[in-house]
């Protein structure tokens, strides 16, 4: 009687709740004993695709079948988390661990039967996605159906026995071409493949990621520096936390086996980076310069985080007014936004969304400038403002329909924001130069520089 | 020209048309027949009727066509053994194809096909792939001895594969190495007694080598296995680290945290002075805070070990609150795990923000999400202490929403601030009896009991508050129904008049209405305390409660220690060990943090970690699971609590049973208790007074030790649990040596011989110092002293509790353990006493936080022979002063590895109880320290 945990007990437990693992079943002991017929096996044993209507509409095994029985238990988890973003990545059945991610509309589910790293198999399914992306151009439902074959081969090439195989897009595309529409025509007519027939080279040299023989009439090598400020502003506007996400994408077509270094002018920003594995660890550490042999086509150099230790500029503010009257079934929404410093530059694709309290029946606003757009059904309301010029600042204001007699709602609608500056990272990064070694040509070198919003959230 | 079109069928039934397009004689239709097979497949179709048709395609030169036909045999293999078998010619034919790509997906699909048939013929062509001079098959045939391994474990040992996947770790590609380390950890998984993966310094630069070069799967292989190792000293763990340290830097997060852990395990090897500790902890808090920018599977895995990292070492985070603020389009899962690391880190230099967040969210939409937050303002009032007051009126604000998840939440969240805060914040209650009506949840019901039992003598309608409760007693849940039971019982003996009939009620209601034994059997020890000894019934009732720990949901350290090593890991996602979970995971070796090397460092700080110094820092909150009495008190309001040792125990919980007075003959003139009924056992006629008494004087006569402060010799290892072999004993310390004194007493039939004995590692290296002596054969029924010399010089690990000993011993029948906890006085050395000067700036140097208070009860010593008698065991007395009629003694003593205990001893004349504040650079001894004086100065 002294055991039981009271009001106020604190015992630990995993939350969400539904994680509990479940202990194995006697029986389910006794045949993992069995030495033959064991199934225990490292990392991902199955894959399911299955889309938001809840059909699996593809299912890979990578050893023995599992039945697609074993997905009910996502299905129930599903149901529970109400919102499909909300499914908890971790579930356990009683025999088997389902790890899943939502990409694209689409649960990547993967069946695993041991202890593994999560994140390994997190990782690895988001590549997969990655890599439909590559290969379809999006990463649909439709785009996997029709190229079912293709989908197998490359999901057999990126995984073997559980261990990831090749994951990098260059070999991949060396071992299996990815379908165009030429390609298509042709291979009916002269019946040849889309499976390369020779060992990729690149796949066990040191530069696993470039692919040997690669010609271009053009040699160019662009660099996007992108950043997104990740920020959550108080009803006071003044700033409760603000980050930068930076990233540099690559564009590189050159011939050869070149050799760059990256260099920037205030290279002490980037203090916490992750490294595309192309890039050589001590030079960083050493001189603060990138230096690699890159990827042919499209990768992500770096990423970086401007932490919150150092000052964010916020380049937009947003003045609201959202108030809903107690007993009268109307309430009032004004909000303007206006730009803050912005180093001479326009701020531009100004989008405003708002996830309006459930007892929102309707809402009849006046924009000054843009579009707005209110959904009763998702109460989510869009105003598409587009640029912002600072003699005229653009405002959204009017009344908010309630449903009667419902009670005042509580909570008030966090504002999300969307913005993009043109020729500007916020952080200041700015770089200095590029130079090639190892080959003779003279490319041509581009660098753009954009600042968005990330997760730029306003409270009222 | 899509792939849909093999989703089509004809109305002749699909598996007929397939058939025959599959034995097609031309090419082109052969090929479009297997694709729209495995079409079919790919969607959980069954198309195994077609597998002989199918195989036949298998000889081709089309290197798509054959892939295809491999990737369908390896999902139908096993439901056609018979057939497969027609397989295996082409495959062996293509283990010698000159394209290598060939050679490897033909040894690839072989690993693949579990049939047991087919491995007998696999086992030449993979010795063969195994030493391709092609690095693209090895790495493909080092990971098929696995497969192989899988279906057939003997087989694989049998041809020697796994000493050839052992050479392959020096292989020269880079890949070939992570590929085999990958196939023989996962080989070792299911044979945790096989040392497989040895790891010995040349091997680890081997894998340290590779780490740099291969893929980003392989690093995670590779690093995963580094944390298997253990760096023979601190040196070669900090050379490791350094070389580990530039994976934090990688895009793949898996690699990170898996780095993390390697890092995060090593570092317990490494002295908190090195220079290179420091910027480990630096750099260890980028990577982690960059892992919350990913996306939210990855943030939720994420954040999910962050929680044990900010527990184990909570400075490395300790900057970073505002990364863990919530968005609010975080999926929920996320949210929660934020909510929690927030708390975790809050402190008096950021409790403001968080507070201002906590409030925040508690206006969000998520039911779930603003239960937690409510419940974690409250957090924060216990937590910090500067902060409680304005948590209150945040939580009072709250309650004013009137929403009626926040108020339940908020309820019983007060409740715990009022247990941590008593007689502080009570004025609120007016404003929570305003909400009683509103209440419909059980924890919040019974927390709103709690209060108006425990403030009756505040509330002027307690007796109306509870008795309105009273009228659906038997719908309560039983959390309730406890609850105001206890409540109903301390209001009648605060306010005995006006509430007779309401206590007769409940008692009634519990123990004759009920099912519930426990609510029964709390009933009857309520009435017959009542009815026994109102006075003692008050005194145990209205006792005061020892106050709630702040941090109560604290990873226990032996388990936290483990999961740290399972960082990344599913363990680390639920936070319980492999062990409690894993399928299959048979005999799974418990891994533990390497110890701390070197001598002087441990000496400074055993170990200290963090979570476990700041439990060790407030004796008087330590979650102690076991603490009874208090339970008894506060029946249900379950947080862990402890408090001055009021050691009760559920044996004594029955014993009040066998002592109870008769409840007829009692409560005389208050009069009107009905006998309970034929459940209640005849009176023992004990004056409960005294038997309560008795009880506790029990508990102080537990574990004395005699005058020269050697305790009497116990039995720790009964001939029941030895094959007849009793081993008794004890501790004793002369002249600076220690010795364990034992007698070995042989109940057995047969002559006993060959006696040995080895300790485990212990917390401060205990080990004996010369071999067991038994000069003869121990004869039936025979028993022999022994002192056994011991030093402390053995190898170092942390123990729980800290003065826990783990013994072998070895006979001519078998070995038997046992454990044993010594006195920590025997580690006393005898240079232990500082100089003035010393004493006061350690004194001073040592942060408050360290110090502990106890209390000495019971003894009647003076100050001068307290001082000579605790010198006997090394306790030294620096000073002595005497403040306002008090004596105050000031000590000092050294532990065998170096660590200093500073002490002050207040000793009031005609006050039996002294007061003992410990400072120590190490808080955990002190608890031992005490135990130690307590022992001394009663024998």
């Amino acid at each position: 009687m002294l055991m039981r945990c009271g009001p106020g007990c604190h015992c630990p437990s995993p939350s969400p709740s539904n994680l509990i693992p479940k202990r194995v079943t006697s029986k389910e002991s006794c045949q993992a004993t069995d030495g033959k017929h064991r199934q225990s096996q490292k990392m991902i044993h199955s894959l399911f695709l299955i889309n938001c209507s809840g059909d699996i509409f593809l299912e890979k095994h990578w050893k023995s079948v599992v039945s697609q029985s074993v997905c009910d238990y996502f299905f129930e988890a599903q149901e529970k988390a109400i919102d499909v973003e909300n499914v908890p990545p971790v579930i356990s059945t009683p025999h088997h661990y389902l790890i899943s991610i939502y990409r694209d509309k689409i649960f990547f589910v993967s069946v695993i039967q041991t202890e593994v790293p999560p994140l390994f198999v997190i990782e690895f399914l988001h590549r997969v996605a990655d890599t439909f992306q590559d290969y379809f151009g999006e990463c649909s439902e439709t785009a996997i159906k029709d190229n079912v074959v293709i989908v197998y081969e490359l999901l057999e090439e990126m995984l073997d026995n559980g261990f990831p195989l090749a994951t990098e897009s260059n070999i991949l595309k060396e071992l299996i071409k990815p379908p165009t529409i030429l390609r298509s025509v042709v291979n009916s007519i002269t019946g040849s493949s889309n499976v390369g027939d020779t060992l990729p080279t690149g796949q066990l040299s040191n530069i696993p990621w470039r692919r040997a023989g690669v010609k271009y009439t053009n040699n160019e090598a662009y660099f996007d520096v992108i950043e997104e400020i990740d920020a959550i502003i108080d009803k006071s506007g003044s700033t409760v936390f603000a980050e930068i996400q930076g990233v540099i994408d690559s564009c590189i077509k050159l011939s050869g086996m070149p050799d760059l270094s990256l260099s920037f002018m205030n290279p002490r920003l980037l203090d916490d980076v992750s490294f595309h594995p192309c890039i050589r660890f001590k030079r960083w550490e050493s001189e603060r310069v990138l230096s690699f042999i890159p990827p042919d086509g499209n990768f992500r150099l770096i990423s970086y985080r401007v932490s919150s230790q150092n000052l964010v500029a916020i380049p937009v503010y947003v003045k609201h007014m959202i108030s809903f009257k107690e007993n009268s079934s109307s309430g009032r929404f004004d909000v303007t936004i206006g730009p803050k410093q912005n180093m001479g530059k326009t701020v531009e694709g100004v989008v405003m969304t708002v996830h309006m309290p459930k007892a929102v029946l309707n809402m009849n606003l006046t924009a000054t400038q843009g579009s707005y757009t209110f959904d009763p059904v998702t109460k989510v309301l869009t105003w598409d403002v587009g640029k912002i010029t600072p003699q005229k600042l653009p405002n959204l204001k009017g009344i908010v329909n309630l449903q009667s007699g419902a009670p005042k709602p509580e909570e008030n609608p966090s504002l999300n924001i969307q913005f993009k500056i043109q020729q500007l990272a916020i952080s200041g990064l700015k770089v200095n130069r590029l130079d090639m070694y190892g080959e003779k040509y003279k490319p041509f070198k581009g660098v753009k520089y954009i600042t968005k919003a990330g997760k730029f959230q306003v409270r009222t | 020209m899509t792939d849909s079109k093999y989703f089509t069928t004809t109305k002749k039934g699909e598996i007929f048309e397939l058939k025959a397009e599959l034995n097609s004689d031309k090419k082109e239709k052969k090929k479009e027949a297997v694709k729209k097979v495995i079409a079919s497949m790919t969607v959980g179709k069954d198309v195994s009727a077609l597998f002989p048709d199918v195989v036949n395609c298998m000889q081709t030169d089309n290197l798509e066509l054959k892939k295809l036909v491999y990737l369908y045999l390896m999902n139908y293999a096993k439901s056609q053994p018979d057939m497969a078998i027609m397989a295996v010619n082409t495959f062996v034919k293509d283990c010698e194809d000159p394209n290598p790509l060939i050679r490897a997906l033909a040894v690839r699909t072989m690993g693949c096909i579990r049939v047991d048939k087919i491995t007998e013929y696999l086992c030449e062509p993979l010795r063969k792939c195994l030493k391709d001079e092609d690095p693209y098959v090895r790495k493909t045939a080092a990971v098929c001895v696995a497969k192989l391994h899988d279906i057939n474990a003997q087989l694989v040992e049998d041809q020697g594969f796994l000493d050839t996947l052992k050479d392959l770790i020096s292989d020269s590609n880079p890949m070939v190495v992570a590929n085999a380390v990958a196939a023989l950890s996962e080989i070792a998984e299911s044979h945790p007694s096989s040392n497989l993966l040895d790891l010995n310094p040349q091997s680890i630069n081997k894998l340290l080598t590779a780490l740099n070069e291969c893929t980003e799967w392989g690093q995670i292989f590779i690093l995963d296995c580094l944390a298997n190792y253990m760096p023979k000293d601190d040196r070669e763990a900090q050379s490791i680290c350094e070389r580990v340290t530039p994976r934090l830097s990688h895009a793949n997060s898996a690699v990170v945290l898996s780095a993390v852990k390697v890092l995060m395990k090593f570092m317990e090897m490494l002295s908190k002075d090195l220079d290179y500790y420091g910027t480990l902890l630096k750099k260890l808090a980028p990577p982690l805070v960059t892992l919350l920018s990913a996306e939210p599977e990855l943030q939720y895995v994420a954040l999910r070990n962050i929680n044990l990292i900010v527990q184990k070492r909570p400075e490395i985070l300790k900057h970073e609150m505002k990364v863990f603020f919530v968005k609010y389009n975080d999926p929920i899962y996320v949210k929660l795990e934020k909510l929690d690391i927030m708390i975790r880190l809050a402190s008096q230099a950021n409790i403001a923000q968080v507070l201002a967040e906590l409030k925040e969210y508690a206006t969000e939409v998520d039911v779930d999400f603003v239960r937690k937050a409510v419940r974690a303002i409250g957090r924060c009032a216990i937590k910090v202490e500067q902060s409680a007051e304005r948590c209150v009126s945040t939580l009072l604000d709250l309650i004013q929403t009137k929403v009626n998840y926040v108020v339940q939440e908020a309820i019983v969240v007060i409740k715990d601030i009022f247990r941590k805060y008593p007689n502080k914040y009570e004025s609120v209650i007016a404003t929570l009896c305003e909400n009683l009506d509103s209440l419909d949840e059980p924890e919040a019901r019974a927390a709103m009991i709690w209060i108006v039992g425990e403030y009756a003598e505040r509330i002027d309608n307690a007796d109306e508050l509870l008795e309105s409760f009273l009228e659906g007693f038997h719908d309560e849940s039983t959390q309730v129904q406890l609850q105001l039971l206890t409540a109903i019982v301390k209001l009648f003996l605060k306010k005995p008049t006006e509430t007779q009939e309401l206590v007769q009620q409940v008692l009634s209601l519990a123990t004759q209405d009920s099912d519930n034994p426990d609510l029964r059997d709390r009933g009857y020890i309520y009435w017959r305390l009542l009815s026994t000894d109102p006075v003692a019934a008050k005194e145990v009732v209205l006792a005061e409660k020892p106050l709630i720990s702040e941090e109560t949901d604290l990873i226990e350290p032996t388990l936290l220690d483990e999961l740290i090593c399972y960082i990344g890991t599913l363990a680390s996602v639920y936070h319980k060990p492999p062990s409690a979970f894993v399928e299959g995971s048979r005999g799974v070796v418990h891994k533990s943090l390497p110890p701390r090397t070197g001598s002087s460092e441990s000496a400074e700080s055993p170990e200290a970690a963090p979570s476990a110094g700041q439990a060790a820092e407030q004796p008087a909150v330590i979650p102690a699971q076991g603490d009874l009495l208090g339970d008894l008190l506060n029946l249900d309001l379950g947080p862990p609590v402890s408090g001055p040792p009021l050691a009760a125990s559920s044996v004594q919980m029955g014993a009040v049973d066998l002592l109870g007075g008769g409840l007829d003959s009692l409560m005389g003139g208050g009069g009107g208790f009905a006998a309970p009924g034929p459940a209640v056992p005849a009176s023992m006629g004990a004056p409960l007074g005294s038997g309560l008494g008795d009880l506790f004087d029990l508990t102080g006569g537990v574990g004395t030790l005699s005058g020269s402060y050697v305790a009497p010799k116990s039995v720790w290892l009964p001939a029941m649990k030895a094959k007849g072999l009793e081993i008794s004993g004890t501790f004793s310390r002369q002249v600076g040596s220690i010795s364990m004194d034992l007698v070995l007493t042989n109940k057995a039939l047969q002559v006993m011989s060959d006696f040995a004995i080895q300790f485990n590692r212990n917390s401060f290296g205990l080990a004996p110092a010369a071999p067991l002596q038994v000069h003869a054969p121990l004869a039936p029924n025979q028993s022999v002293e022994i002192s056994l010399p011991l030093n402390t010089v053995g190898s170092v690990m942390k123990m729980d509790p800290l003065n826990n000993l783990q013994v072998a011993v070895k006979n001519n029948i078998d070995v038997f353990y046992f454990s044993t906890l010594y006195p920590l006085h025997i580690l006393f050395v005898e240079d232990g006493k500082m100089e003035r000067q010393m004493f006061l700036a350690t004194w001073k140097d040592i942060p408050n936080e360290n110090e502990a208070q106890f209390q000495i009860k019971d003894c009647s010593l003076s100050a001068d022979a307290v001082s000579s008698k605790l010198q006997g065991s090394n306790i030294f007395t620096i000073a002595k002063r005497n403040v306002e009629g008090q004596d105050m003694l000031y000590q000092s003593l050294k532990l065998t590895n170096g660590i200093w205990v500073l002490a002050e001893l207040r000793i009031q004349p005609s006050n039996p109880t002294f007061t003992l504040s410990l400072k120590c650079r190490a808080p955990e001894v002190s608890q031992h320290v005490y135990q130690a004086y307590d022992t001394i100065l009663k024998n």
